[in-house]
């Protein structure tokens, strides 16, 4: 009889697998690292991996109903650049007007300081939710597949973004800037908390890098939650056998419009600290692709099934972390740039087949075919 | 329901094409009403401009061709772009007469590969083909140096490409060898019938007897060979080859193939409705670029009209039924 801790790992294999190569090769990244296993090298690896692990979050949980969100990239885009005009943390305020075809739509002045900054965050994360249940309420009510119809919504979005930022620019409040996208000491000095970060008992905490922390309370604080609810469960349920939970009485219209409407509030995470981070808007088509490839291959690597049905987003997170530490590699090892993108290629192709060695263990071809 | 006679409805299949067909018709009176409006002229209706509408389209419905087949059998390839930029890169490189012969192996080679991973190795095509176009470009980046490659198209490749014959532009011809290759597979060979199982269910097809593995296997390649059909081709109209060239075709040719009434789960669809979807997409695009819609309204209305053109016809069957 396997204990009860075996068969969880049994279970959850592919995730234990993803975490375990995560914490081997950023060991080993750390070693080889001149400057190794310091506060500096953390907070860069944090910023780096914020965005993408929160694209990936976003791609999960359409990805466990079965279901797949070709607009994250697009979406985390358009709430950067929203975000580049309302984070400005212009003292005098920041007019909010459209020009939109010769019409002048004047929608009132955000507040300058502080109470705007937050109120302009809040904005942004609500305009992504928005275009996440917009995808939600296309795929359920319009009964168009999911692959197609966030194929059409992210040029739309793109389309949103472009008309926003034509050029590059924008601007982000320095202290907002300085304060998310370091450690958790010059956060405290900047919104001046625990005795401007100098407090002892913060001490031993005051080299995390805030991008991990905000990391952290977004999956523990979001993700965890709605997976333990019931729509969290059906959305799982789904993925396994849409017309069974169908059957069990499941809510399963609501569950997946909540699960692209949490997926868009994940990607706006993503684009508010990418935007936050770059201090600027750029409504970069290639860039936003890339973004919406490699979340699925975080998602996979992480452990998710493209078929649904198993995996998580605490395992995306790692499966974003793994991709980023491999790019993290080519800088201390001295790769030629022009091989980074082999490299990257051939490791993307070398984690996926190895994770398809199971159909070398199936007895019945049969069970090949899901 | 089936007691409806099949002479008074049209068949399922036909229905999208019918409305796609209607819309382009749409899109032409539009483009025209607005072109005479501003400049007093119908250029979109001119027999000439159609022919080099068509001509560009012909880049896209090479791609959508081989795009269509894998559809069919309820997989994707993400790995176009850089199939078909290999191709051409490739094919400029070596030069002379073995030029088109080489990007045409270039792009079988990758099918093949794509689809010895999906049908053997069981990797979601999603996933494995986007690794594949991801070796495809770093192989690329590593060939050309990340320089815009010196090569030039041989004079072979630019006929077929870029010039006419018989006022036709020779690339027309081309898309019609392949459409006819197309059309013959799915309606007159065994192949054709196992690709519409697979896609139907492909444990099925399995039990029937088909070698559902060789048949994945052989839509992948044909896959790869219009991509790298379609980019010798655009090396040639373009004279050399360069990097990105074939990121304007990977979402246009899934959508042609969409709007077309091909199923994205695979198993239904007409070849004829992937050529109107082509049609349609390079018309809307060429009479958007006429209103000089900037590249933020095309975007909107590109995704809007996909939308659009699903919600009329592409509607997936509830779960309850």
């Amino acid at each position: 009889m396997p204990s009860d801790l075996v068969i969880r790992l049994r279970q959850n294999f592919p995730f234990v697998t993803a975490l375990v190569l995560f914490c081997a090769i950023f060991a080993l990244y750390q070693v080889e690292h001149p400057r190794g296993f310091s506060s500096a090298v953390l907070v860069q690896n944090g910023d780096e991996v914020f965005a993408l692990a929160m694209v990936a979050m976003a791609q999960t949980v359409p990805v466990l109903a079965a279901g797949l969100d070709l607009s994250v990239g697009a979406l985390m885009t358009m709430v950067g650049c929203c975000a580049s005009y309302l984070l400005s943390g212009a003292p005098e305020g920041t007019p909010l007007a459209v020009e939109l075809a010769g019409l002048h739509l004047n929608l009132g002045t955000l507040p300058g300081g502080i109470i705007g900054i937050v109120l302009g965050m809040i904005i942004c994360l609500a305009v992504g939710t928005l275009a996440g249940l917009f995808n939600g309420v296309i795929v359920v009510y319009g009964r168009i597949q999911p692959i197609i119809a966030t194929l059409a919504t992210g040029a739309i979005y793109i389309g949103i973004a472009l008309f926003l930022r034509p050029q590059p620019g924008g601007k982000i409040d320095d202290d907002l800037n300085w304060a998310l996208t370091n450690a958790l000491s010059d956060f405290a000095s900047t919104v001046h908390i625990f005795d401007d970060g100098a407090a002892p008992w913060f001490a031993p905490f005051a080299w995390i890098p805030t991008s991990f922390v905000l990391l952290a309370l977004i999956a523990l604080l979001v993700w965890v939650p709605f997976r333990r609810s019931i729509t969290g469960r059906t959305v799982y349920a789904i993925g396994s056998a849409e017309g069974a939970a169908y059957m069990s009485g499941l809510n399963i219209n609501r569950a997946k419009i909540a699960a692209f409407t949490l997926g868009g509030f994940f990607a706006a995470c993503g684009g508010l600290f990418l935007a936050i981070q770059t201090s600027s808007g750029n409504a970069d088509l290639p860039q936003a692709g890339t973004y919406t490839l490699n979340s699925i291959a975080a998602v996979v690597i992480g452990g998710t099934s493209l078929l649904g049905g198993t995996g998580g987003a605490i395992g995306s997170i790692f499966g974003a972390l793994i991709l980023r530490v491999i790019s993290f590699f080519f800088r201390i090892y001295d790769i030629a740039p022009l091989l980074q993108p082999l490299f990257e290629g051939i490791i993307l192709l070398a984690a996926v087949s190895i994770g398809a060695l199971r159909v070398l263990r199936v007895k019945n071809t049969l069970e090949l075919f899901r | 329901m089936s007691t409806i006679p099949a002479r008074l409805t049209l068949p399922r299949d036909d229905r999208p094409i019918l409305i796609a067909a209607l819309f382009i018709v749409a899109i032409l009176i539009a483009g025209t009403a607005y072109t005479w409006e501003r400049f007093g002229s119908a250029p979109l209706i001119s027999p000439t401009y159609l022919l080099q509408q068509l001509q560009i389209g012909a880049f896209l419905g090479i791609v959508a061709a081989g795009m269509m087949l894998v559809i069919l059998i309820s997989q994707i390839d993400l790995s176009t772009p850089w199939t078909l930029t290999a191709a051409a890169m490739m094919a400029t490189t070596v030069g002379g007469p073995e030029a088109i012969p080489v990007g045409l192996s270039v792009g079988l080679a990758v099918g093949i590969v794509n689809g010895l991973g999906v049908a053997y190795l069981r990797v979601p095509s999603m996933i494995f083909t986007l690794g594949v176009n991801a070796v495809m470009r770093g192989l690329m980046v590593a060939h050309t140096g990340g320089f815009a490659p010196q090569t030039t198209a041989t004079s072979l490749m630019r006929t077929l490409a870029a010039e006419r014959s018989f006022g036709i532009p020779n690339a027309l011809f081309v898309w019609l060898a392949v459409s006819a290759a197309v059309v013959i597979i799915l309606q007159r060979m065994a192949l054709g019938r196992y690709i519409y199982a697979i896609g139907n269910k492909e444990a099925a097809a399995y039990l029937s007897g088909v070698n559902t593995r060789g048949v994945t296997v052989v839509c992948f390649a044909l896959c790869g060979l219009t991509a790298g059909i379609a980019g010798v081709l655009l090396a040639g109209y373009s004279q050399k080859a360069y990097q990105g060239m074939g990121d304007a075709y990977l979402l246009p040719s899934i959508a042609a193939v969409v709007i077309g009434g091909t199923n994205i789960l695979g198993g239904r669809g007409r070849y004829l409705g992937t050529l109107v979807g082509v049609i349609l997409i390079v018309l809307l695009n060429s009479v958007l670029s006429i209103m000089e819609m900037p590249e933020a309204g095309r975007q909107v209305i590109y995704g809007g009209v996909i939308i659009l053109m699903l919600l009329v016809y592409g509607r997936g069957e509830r779960v309850t039924s």
